[in-house]
């Protein structure tokens, strides 16, 4: 039984982070398996993005490791590669999903421009094919097509998330960072994305990890959640599990602060 | 038409920047050199002109010039503009050197804007002026993130811009600073010349040095240096053409100004390397209208 697990995606042992005398996070340990999707949850301040920053390389650590399974040279720790192959990594077989579209786009160029960034960063130097790829992804993120040379900013915020996520994927990323990907939409278009973002991590096999407060999120798209507070994880285990019957005394709290219509 | 040597104002060093201030710059030059195509950053000086003028080149030349050396300098490839007149009456002026209007007598050739039509060769240094060194600038502009993407030689973004052009405008539209490769590494702003002007970059005998005042960066293309303009592979890289010869000389090869000639608007296309054209009617070519240009004062 055992022996049929394949080998986990990203393996991290004992992340701590610390500014100075403050508390990042502390302690986290997990396994990422291929085509799971883990939800972090916790309040403000409880160390979800300090967490997803150091596993995706954009933050050094403070102590512990993250080892990653990369498709060319095996398994290796994060904080051994260099510069540029961090940089390439984060490119092309990871993505990342800003809360604020705005920081993952480049609102001065046209949306297809947008998706076809990373194909051109990884060498792709032929326009007709970097076109037909862009329009592709436009048409799975349900954006109209003949949109392709409007700038960003002229989108809505839906749109602008939906194509934030189209120029993620458009290099078939493994691994997906999302930080609040939901945040700031009203619920029905909440709902929309959802909807597109669990069709996508399906078709694409994607693991992802998820940072959220909304527990709505988690329960629709996580397969795992993992509760944060005060920079320590209390609790982990399968979605329902840990929704249906909370343990820990804030994931209680949390529990029972969802909203009832 | 070279003019002779005249005696140096008193009061000021030779070339007017002091000694240190030329070595350094030269150390930096040398430094460019080594890596083609690299941003070395120098200690810009203060010049009596403002910046946009080429306080950049001037500095550059400054720091190279001997008094054997003949100076020549152009502005939009035409060597009695202000500018171009200013700076070679500065060189006269400061260094006392020879001044020319003919680019195979010149040493030293400071040029805006354009590289000369006639063929450089091995020994002459052509200082460029450059008001934005940074190809990346427009769409990244933080400098940390594009001195780390030429670290890494992350140039994806340079084709984001030539994608931007052939979406909105079915072509290539970058006119001038047209981003190259520099040695298969380095991509580099080649300076506000026009594309027309980019194969000349490739392997040229001569050193080219671009010097930026403001944004105080020396970057340089040794002699038979390869350069290579960016492109897609289904929209090639392309220079402008025009359906016109020049009106004074007929030169068909050359760079084109558009030129109004009188005040009924008509319109004459002329050669925009001053030198290359007088040189052609000097060796009996004629244009269709050679006394286009006779009215204007």
């Amino acid at each position: 039984m055992i022996d049929d697990l394949p080998d986990p995606l990203m393996r991290v042992t004992g992340l701590t982070k610390l500014y100075g005398r403050y508390v990042g996070c502390r302690d986290v340990s997990f396994a990422l398996w291929p085509g799971e999707v883990l939800c972090v949850v916790g309040e403000s301040g409880s160390g979800k993005t300090t967490l997803l920053n150091c596993l995706s390389g954009q933050l050094p650590l403070t102590a512990g490791k993250v080892e990653y399974d990369t498709r060319i040279d095996g398994v290796v720790d994060l904080a051994t590669l260099s510069e540029a192959a961090r940089r390439l990594l984060r490119r092309t077989d990871w993505g990342v999903v800003h809360q604020n579209p705005r920081d993952g786009l480049r609102m001065a160029v046209s949306a297809g421009a947008n998706v076809g960034e990373r194909l051109m960063a990884v060498g792709e130097r032929h326009y007709g094919r970097i076109r037909g790829e862009a329009l592709d992804w436009l048409g799975r993120v349900e954006i109209d097509g003949g949109r392709i040379d409007d700038l960003p900013a002229t989108f809505s915020g839906g749109m602008q998330q939906r194509l934030q996520i189209a120029r993620n994927l458009v290099t078939r990323p493994r691994l997906v960072f999302m930080d609040e990907p939901t945040g700031g939409l009203d619920v029905s278009v909440q709902a929309r994305l959802l909807d597109l973002m669990r069709t996508l991590v399906t078709e694409l096999s994607l693991s992802a990890v998820i940072v959220t407060h909304d527990l709505a999120v988690a329960r629709l798209l996580a397969h795992r959640l993992m509760v944060m507070y005060r920079g320590e994880v209390v609790e982990t285990g399968l979605t329902d599990q840990v929704l249906d019957d909370p343990h820990h005394a804030y994931t209680q709290l949390l529990v029972a602060s969802i909203l009832q219509p | 038409m070279t003019t002779p040597s005249t005696t140096r104002a008193a009061g000021y060093n030779f070339a007017y920047l002091d000694e240190q201030t030329k070595r350094s710059i030269r150390r930096t030059i040398l430094k460019a050199m080594a890596v083609p195509g690299y941003q070395a950053p120098f200690g810009s000086r203060e010049m009596p002109l403002p910046y946009g003028w080429g306080t950049g080149g001037i500095q550059a030349t400054a720091a190279i010039i001997g008094p054997d050396d003949v100076l020549k300098v152009i502005d939009q490839g035409a060597d009695d503009t202000t500018n171009a007149v200013s700076i070679r009456r500065f060189f006269a002026l400061t260094a006392g050197v020879r001044t020319t209007e003919r680019t195979p007598e010149a040493s030293i050739i400071q040029t805006r804007h354009r590289i000369p039509e006639t063929k450089l060769a091995a020994g002459q240094i052509v200082v460029l002026q450059v008001p934005m060194p940074e190809p990346m600038r427009r769409l990244e502009p933080r400098e940390t993130e594009t001195r780390k993407m030429h670290a890494l030689a992350e140039y994806g973004l340079m084709h984001v811009k030539l994608y931007e052009d052939i979406a909105h405008l079915g072509k290539i539209s970058t006119a001038y600073d047209y981003p190259v490769k520099v040695n298969g590494r380095y991509v580099m702003a080649p300076s506000p010349i026009p594309k027309f002007d980019n194969p000349k970059l490739d392997m040229s005998p001569a050193l080219q040095i671009f010097a930026a005042g403001r944004e105080k960066r020396i970057y340089c293309l040794p002699p038979y240096t390869e350069v290579k303009s960016l492109d897609f592979d289904d929209h090639p890289f392309e220079i402008e053409q025009w359906d016109k010869a020049c009106a004074l000389c007929g030169a068909t090869d050359s760079f084109l100004d558009e030129v109004i000639a009188d005040d009924a608007g008509t319109r004459v296309y002329v050669c925009s390397d001053s030198d290359h054209c007088a040189e052609r009617r000097a060796a009996g070519h004629i244009g269709a209208t050679p006394d286009a240009l006779a009215e204007t004062p």
